[in-house]
């Protein structure tokens, strides 16, 4: 359980995170999503204490995260460039973070194996490939057993196989009741995982929600219906929980809670020539575009069109 | 929070009445343990202490029989040699060896800035100062060891080489033994301060910049103040002051051991307490 409030850190002039307010709750996979630039890392350090806040409080499980007796079994954080001396072979890095809490030998052993670094556990951490890094990053986040894991951009630079790995080791912790708070800037890596969604934007909360009410809230599975009797169409098609947009006067009408399939039985009963009938699901990574469009620090020269939301 | 260890099967996961979680804590002895361990881990420790105590016994030994060999030709001695004892021969090598400790101390804290290890090291022991205390202790009590260890083999082999020349002096003369020990101890210091300058200013050059301007070049600027406030600053200066714990006799510009030993210890604080304030008000 993270619990931020009124959470805020400027750095001079500039406001990096800017009163964010969210739960992160046990048991699911919470996706922290924003673009580059919203605050997502900083975030991520104040919740262990590495930043401190500028203004407002951010506890885990109860409490400031240094004021727990054994941080690392209440966070198990993976942030975002490479925490690790590249001198120090993986093993011992491990070791060394375990003597701090008393964290047994027999348990650095069991991390290792579970992050499949065996065969490199010897090697220098320096040498190793970015795959081989976040997975060293995550056997240190594991070693406490923590009830809360915290990971910071975790498929970065992974391959097909190490990405597939991680989402299922998500899901697997999610499972077991801890709290999972993953930061991405990738919509569609986070729909695989992630139940909860807390998207920021330039430091500020967007939205926290879940993915489908997201999607619902885009204007997603909207039907787009052409007849030369729009207006007779509306008539027929209006019902409870149905929404129907279009101009005055062209002939196209946006329907949403409808299908396709029964938009279509419906003219044919009333006997309306149809035009045009075609359902339009919205991507996550468009809504997800959409709603963070104004929060992007840096736009390129070839911006995303953004003028798509449903009217 | 209910959880399960991830190794057990998800058949067994989650029930109210799990078995007990290991109870883990974070205690000032596990912060040295995991310090002693992260020391010990790097290369670098080894290469570095290696070259420290090759410094001491090597040019103490070299300036030794440098020295002899002077004497025994009877060539003239240089102004410096004029004063020369065993004991300030066997101790050339400090100078070096200081260089060397005090830079594996800066590397100690500032290269786990550099590195990003601090990240880890600071999620692991969110307190922060335990670490810069055991960081501290662990350094400076193995700079103070291996530095002894080097000094008393140095000074009998370099004694031994000039047994027969004026600046013979054995073991047992009065105020060796206090120098020698007082060298380590210097030594060792030496190696604190290098952890809290690294610590202090987060960076491996911007450490070791001004430890060795300290430690080196301050004492030569200071010679080019006016005579009359040189008498009063200079035996104040860390060098100077941590130079009179071992050296064997003390004349009005100089102070006495003890008086010296603690104006150094009153410098290394100051470090430790600037590098102190900096971990725990700014940023990691």
């Amino acid at each position: 359980m993270i619990e931020a409030q009124q959470l805020t850190k400027r750095y001079g002039e500039k406001t990096a995170v800017d009163h964010l307010d969210f739960v992160v709750k046990p048991g699911t996979v919470t996706g922290f999503l924003g673009p580059n630039g919203a605050g997502k890392s900083t975030t991520m350090r104040m919740i262990v204490g590495l930043d401190a806040p500028t203004a407002g409080t951010v506890t885990v499980n109860g409490r400031h995260y240094a004021e727990h007796s054994a941080p690392l079994q209440e966070v198990g954080a993976l942030l975002e460039a490479k925490s690790i001396h590249p001198g120090r072979s993986a093993f011992d890095h491990l070791m060394a973070q375990a003597h701090t809490h008393g964290i047994p030998r027999r348990r650095v052993e069991e991390v290792v194996e579970l992050t499949g670094l065996q065969s490199v556990a010897k090697k220098r951490a320096g040498a190793f490939s970015l795959g081989m890094g976040q997975r060293l990053g995550i056997a240190a986040a594991l070693l406490g057993d923590p009830a809360t894991l915290m990971l910071d951009e975790p498929v970065n630079g992974l391959d097909p196989e190490g990405v597939l790995w991680i989402r299922n080791l998500l899901t697997q912790l999610a499972s077991e009741g801890r709290t999972v708070f993953v930061s991405s800037h990738l919509m569609s890596e986070m729909a695989l995982v992630a139940d909860h969604l807390i998207i920021v934007g330039r430091g500020r909360l967007l939205a926290d929600t879940t993915v489908q009410e997201l999607i619902r809230r885009a204007g997603g599975d909207s039907v787009t219906v052409a007849s030369d009797q729009a207006a007779r169409l509306r008539e027929v098609l209006s019902g409870p929980g149905v929404e129907i947009t279009g101009a005055v006067g062209t002939e196209e009408l946006q329907v949403t809670g409808l299908s396709a399939r029964a938009i279509g039985l419906k003219a044919a009963e009333h006997g309306i020539p149809l035009f045009e009938l075609s359902s339009r699901t919205v991507s996550l990574e468009q809504a997800f575009m959409d709603l963070t469009s104004d929060a992007v620090e840096y736009h390129g020269t070839t911006t995303v069109e953004t003028s798509r939301s449903v009217a | 929070m209910t959880t399960s260890t991830l190794t057990e099967s998800s058949a067994a996961a989650p029930t109210p009445a799990r078995p007990a979680r290991p109870q883990y804590k974070v205690t000032g002895r596990r912060v040295l343990r995991s310090e002693w361990a992260k020391l010990w881990s790097l290369r670098s420790t080894w290469i570095t202490l290696g070259l420290g105590l090759l410094f001491l016994v090597g040019f103490g030994v070299i300036a030794s029989a440098h020295y002899h060999s002077d004497f025994a030709a009877g060539r003239p001695m240089r102004r410096d040699d004029a004063n020369a004892t065993a004991l300030s021969l066997s101790l050339f090598g400090t100078n070096f060896a200081q260089l060397a400790l005090g830079v594996l101390g800066v590397l100690v804290s500032a290269g786990e800035y550099s590195t990003g290890m601090i990240r880890s090291t600071l999620a692991a022991v969110p307190r922060r100062l335990p670490v810069l205390w055991s960081k501290a202790a662990v350094f400076g009590l193995v700079a103070l060891v291996v530095a002894t260890v080097g000094v008393f083999v140095a000074f009998p082999v370099g004694s031994s080489l000039v047994s027969d020349t004026p600046a013979a002096l054995s073991l047992s003369h009065e105020g060796v033994v206090r120098s020698l020990l007082g060298a380590g101890l210097y030594l060792g210091t030496v190696g604190v301060i290098g952890v809290a300058l690294g610590a202090l200013l987060r960076s491996v050059a911007g450490g070791i910049a001004v430890l060795v301007a300290s430690l080196m070049l301050v004492p030569g600027l200071v010679s080019l103040l006016p005579t009359s406030w040189q008498d009063d600053i200079s035996p104040y200066l860390p060098s100077n002051a941590g130079e009179s714990m071992f050296a064997l006799t003390h004349d009005a510009t100089t102070l006495a051991p003890v008086a010296g030993g603690l104006v150094f210890l009153g410098w290394t604080v100051l470090a430790l307490a600037g590098a102190a304030y900096r971990l725990v008000r700014t940023d990691a």
